[in-house]
């Protein structure tokens, strides 16, 4: 894709957006629409951040196409247009397999109170209370019950329930049972309201649309342009500089990490201290590796699902499916279907959780063997629910926080943004800072791509409010 | 703007942002969530319309008070005077 190359763009905009990713790129497009004059700045070749795909031995991969709720229907319709809102459907088959349980659902409401009342056998009263609860919280609810102690309260003792209502969610946004329960009832209701849902034509349409729409409304788009710095002079943001050229702006919006925003585009050192105290306080989520299988053109595979939760782990632990050598992963199986424009094409990604510090010290035979050992155990386990699939695949990658880190530049290769604190942080920039926000990921419910360009529209609100002030 | 004109501007604005939206049986004291299905991204939606249309700035603290169609009348009223 042709953008424009960085020499040629305005020494001036109303608003420059760091970083591609959907929440940076859904805030361009709001204002845009508004009518400020953009500019959107891009570290990678490609666009839409951790909206990733690649090209590897005549496959298409997708890096975050394994699941979203049905609100994206409304959102993209709204802020993107029908196109792009007509292009979502629903992944029916979702499967568990652990060592406390197997079963397939379509990851809704009715379905969930099938299983808890058949299956696990709850009390109907008690999982309408349940549901009544998770449904009903919000962000200004109490923010100290935690998750874990949510599940004791409705489930006591039944760490096979805890593990059916917790494992999609830790692999979605990396949270844990320590969590606020607030953000684990804000998403997993988003989940509940009907299901999985996809994006049928894949990653690569979906970023097209998107770049395409952006153009039409006169963004200009710049990739592989590094912002290095935010501008900012006596107390207001002024501009970027970026591969030795400084552009000015009243606004910047940065789509870069926020902990990357603070620390290396504006410096610790043009904040109030009360303000980096809290800063201080703000942690990442964990990062990820993926495995990435592709089917030898002219064979296939049986209809086996479409997201697969698999763990060999006694019970859930978050912890547990963080280490190097967790048993515990996702499949999504990506059948011809995901992208029937193309010829017909198998593709498998196994994703698990993943702690950077556990990768990012690694010497380069180490990284190479870890890297190896992990693509064995992929395969074993993948050969459970396909049989012969060695023999099958013609291509693999892999990917590890180290990845992550290279192409996002987020701290610590993050995947989901931070924990909760940081979404006060996100929110509170422009109040330190005339001029200056932050959109993506952050505080556990503004991640995943709903919550991302959801954010993305929260932030453009504020700017916008901003430039016409 | 008369009380009249802000309403039809309210609702067109809403019309705009949820196609779907039947105002045939709206009661313009209940909120406007409940009977319209709108949530709080639809909320925003409006918020930034009307700073698009008439440069009004409406403070998160007052979303509150966009809750009823009567309540957003009763605020827009002082506002929109000069429109
Ligand atoms: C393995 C994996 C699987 C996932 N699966 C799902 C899923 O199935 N469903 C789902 O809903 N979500 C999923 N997610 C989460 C989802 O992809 C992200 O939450 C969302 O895409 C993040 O969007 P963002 O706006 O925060 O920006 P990001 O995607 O994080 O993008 C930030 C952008 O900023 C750019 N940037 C950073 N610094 C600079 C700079 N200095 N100058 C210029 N550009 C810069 C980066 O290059 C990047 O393009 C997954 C994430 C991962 C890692």
């Amino acid at each position: 894709m042709q953008y424009t190359p960085l020499d040629q763009v305005r020494s001036r905009y109303d608003a420059i957006v760091v970083g591609s990713g959907l929440g940076g790129l859904t805030c361009a497009n709001r204002l845009a629409a508004a009518g400020h004059s953009v500019l959107l700045l891009e570290h990678h070749i490609q666009l839409g951040g951790l909206a990733a795909w690649f090209k590897r031995g005549g496959h298409i991969f997708d890096v975050s196409l394994h699941g979203f709720p049905y609100g994206m229907v409304k959102t993209c319709k709204k802020y993107w247009g029908k196109a792009i809102r007509d292009s979502i459907v629903q992944l029916k088959n979702i499967v568990f397999d652990n060592p406390q349980f197997s079963l397939r659902t379509t990851f809704s409401k009715e379905d969930f109170i099938r299983i808890l009342q058949g299956r696990f056998g709850i009390d109907p009263e008690v999982v309408d209370k349940f549901f009544a609860t998770v449904d009903g919280m919000n962000f200004y609810d109490d923010q100290r019950l935690t998750t874990r102690e949510l599940f004791a309260r409705f489930f006591p003792g039944r760490s096979d329930v805890h593990r059916l209502l917790m494992e999609p969610i830790t692999y979605a946004n990396g949270s844990t049972l320590d969590e606020p329960a607030i953000t684990y009832g804000i998403v997993f209701s988003n989940f509940m309201n009907r299901g999985v849902y996809t994006f049928e034509g894949g990653t690569d349409k979906l970023i097209g649309l998107m770049a395409d729409e952006l153009r039409a409304k006169g963004v200009d788009i710049c990739t592989g342009a590094k912002v290095d710095r935010i501008l900012v002079e006596k107390g207001m943001t002024a501009g970027v500089a970026v591969k030795g050229r400084e552009l000015k702006a009243r606004a910047v919006v940065s789509n870069a990490g926020v902990t990357n925003t603070i620390d290396q585009l504006v410096g610790q050192d043009r904040f109030a201290a009360d303000f980096i105290g809290r800063f201080s306080k703000v942690r990442v989520n964990n990062s990820s590796c993926q495995v990435y299988f592709g089917v030898r053109p002219g064979e296939s595979i049986p209809d086996v699902g479409d997201l697969l939760f698999t763990s060999t782990a006694v019970e859930f632990s978050s912890e547990e499916m963080r280490r190097m050598d967790t048993g515990s992963r996702t499949f999504s199986l990506y059948y011809p279907k995901t992208r029937p424009q193309r010829p017909p094409d198998y593709t498998i990604v196994a994703s698990m959780n993943a702690d950077y510090g556990d990768w990012a010290g690694l010497d380069q035979e180490a990284y190479r063997t870890a890297k190896e050992a992990m693509v064995d155990r992929c395969f074993a386990d993948l050969s459970r629910y396909l049989p012969g699939i060695r023999a099958k695949v013609d291509t693999v990658e892999s990917a590890t926080p180290r990845t992550f880190h290279r192409y996002t530049l987020h701290t610590k290769g993050t995947s989901f943004g931070t924990k909760f604190e940081g979404l006060d942080i996100s929110r509170s920039l422009h109040k330190e800072i005339g001029g200056l926000f932050h959109v993506g990921s952050v505080g556990i419910i503004m991640s995943g791509w709903l919550g991302a360009i959801n954010y993305g529209v929260i932030v453009a609100n504020d700017v916008d409010g901003y430039l016409r002030g | 703007m008369s009380r009249d004109e802000i309403k039809d501007v309210l609702l067109e604005i809403i019309a705009d942002i949820d196609e779907e939206a039947d105002f045939a049986s709206l009661d313009a004291d209940a909120p406007l969530r409940d009977q319209l299905d709108l949530d709080s991204m639809d909320f925003l939606d409006i918020v930034m319309e009307l700073r698009k249309r008439y440069k009004l700035q409406v403070p998160e603290e007052e979303y509150p008070q966009l809750a009823t169609l009567t309540s957003c009348i009763d605020y827009l009223e002082p506002k929109l005077q000069k429109f």
